[in-house]
């Protein structure tokens, strides 16, 4: 392939992968690595420079749209962001020590939970939590616009969601996603933070997570501009489209075909670590 | 801007001060938009300057090389932007530069906020993820 045929193509699989990522709230960043490094055989280190920018370009992105419906909130965020900007330096030094083929089998492993994720039901929704008295004193309680008027919320067991988000950080700088898995893990299952509460908040979290390890990517060498350029774009449109659709759209089948993608990707980054050439 | 008549702060854990957080995020949200959709448009020119001089060449990404500096250093990007050799590619960089910049500008705003909120735990907090941004910004070689 010349550049110019590349380049189109690339733009166009990101396209898709931005819209499809946006509009199953499963992220496009996840899928990428995998079909750069499988079908255009890109390495995977060029393949998650390229991904961890266009990382930060859907969530900055889509914030000012999360923004408006007032379900995020600042202060979990920023608390949160503190494990995660550390997770994330230490994951990206981590990726330029150890070996692709371990890359690959953990991106593997990170794929197949999220695929499981997927189709797993959301944890029910937090009815009259007791406040924890650390949530508390970090005043990380708040309250969302419901049905029935404003509804708070009491934030659970923040050491356990404090340290999940480091390691959500670590993926994020080591695999050039948003682990956008991991952090439902913390803020939904451990923190218990109400479902639109922590996907929007952590929305906000991934651009700067994503920023604390893009500087040594960059640095590194991992972000090639003729590769980054047409991920970049690409994933940007296609978040952008589908945060204007998502609304109408019908995305629990959407959600189905994308968590099998996902799984497949996933097997397939797994037989390429522990098998084969990456 | 963010300056609103400062009302005594009420130690109320429950709800820190709803309205103004969301001011805030607003104000946030609208930064951040308008940073991305900046950098998007210096990629998309470097793009173009970049296709029309390399169009037909063989693109292949199959052996890792890393970067040379010139592609990798703040000091290196500015340069190859001002140089015809690599403008394209190095207006590229300059966008991805910019897009990462967007966020560290965010947190910054935040340490503005708080500020005014005079919230000191969250100042605090806030200045400890800048520190993590900009060492990694600029501690790891990026603006040598």
């Amino acid at each position: 392939m010349n550049v110019l045929e590349f380049t189109a193509v690339v733009a166009i699989v990101s396209f898709v992968a931005g819209l499809l990522g946006s509009l199953t709230g499963l992220g496009g960043g996840v899928v990428l690595v995998p079909l750069l490094t499988i079908f255009f055989h890109v390495d995977i280190r060029y393949a998650i420079g390229a991904s961890l920018v266009s990382v930060i370009a859907t969530s900055s992105g889509a914030a000012a749209a999360y923004v408006k419906e007032g379900f995020s909130n600042i202060r979990i965020g920023m608390f949160l962001e503190i494990a995660t900007t550390f997770g994330a330096l230490m994951g990206a030094f981590l990726a330029t020590r150890i070996p692709t083929s371990a890359l690959a089998i953990i991106f593997g492993a990170v794929l197949l939970y999220s695929a499981y994720l997927a189709r797993k039901p959301r944890p029910e929704a937090q009815r009259n939590l007791p406040p924890d008295p650390l949530a508390t004193s970090l005043r990380l309680n708040g309250s969302f616009p419901d049905l029935e008027g404003q509804r708070r919320y009491n934030v659970q067991h923040v050491p356990t969601g404090f340290s999940l988000m480091f390691g959500a950080g670590a993926l994020s700088g080591l695999l050039g996603i948003g682990s956008g898995a991991v952090k439902v893990l913390a803020m939904d299952q451990a923190m218990r933070i109400p479902f639109k509460v922590s996907t929007t908040t952590s929305n906000f979290m991934i651009g700067v997570t994503a920023a604390a390890s893009a500087g040594v990517y960059l640095s590194r060498g991992y972000v090639d501009p003729g590769l980054a350029m047409p991920v970049m774009l690409g994933v940007l449109g296609g978040s952008l489209l589908g945060s204007r659709i998502l609304v109408k759209a019908e995305t629990k089948s959407l959600r189905l075909v994308f968590s099998v993608v996902i799984l497949v990707l996933g097997l397939q980054m797994l037989y390429k670590g522990l098998w084969g050439r990456i | 801007m963010l300056a609103a008549p400062a009302p005594v702060r009420q130690p109320d854990p429950f709800r820190p001060q709803p309205w103004r957080d969301r001011r805030l995020e607003i104000i946030l949200g609208n930064l951040l938009r308008t940073g991305v959709l900046i950098s998007a448009a210096v990629v998309l020119s470097g793009a173009c300057v970049y296709l029309f001089h390399h169009a037909h060449e063989r693109a292949d990404y199959s052996v890792f090389r890393g970067e040379p500096s010139e592609y990798r250093t703040i000091p290196g990007v500015i340069h190859s932007v001002g140089n015809e050799q690599g403008r394209g590619r190095g207006l590229i960089q300059l966008g991805l530069l910019l897009l990462i910049a967007t966020p560290i500008a965010r947190v910054v705003f935040s340490i503005l906020g708080f500020a005014i909120e005079r919230d000191r735990l969250y100042v605090i907090f806030t200045v400890i993820v800048l520190a993590v941004l900009l060492y990694s910004f600029l501690g790891t070689g990026i603006g040598v």
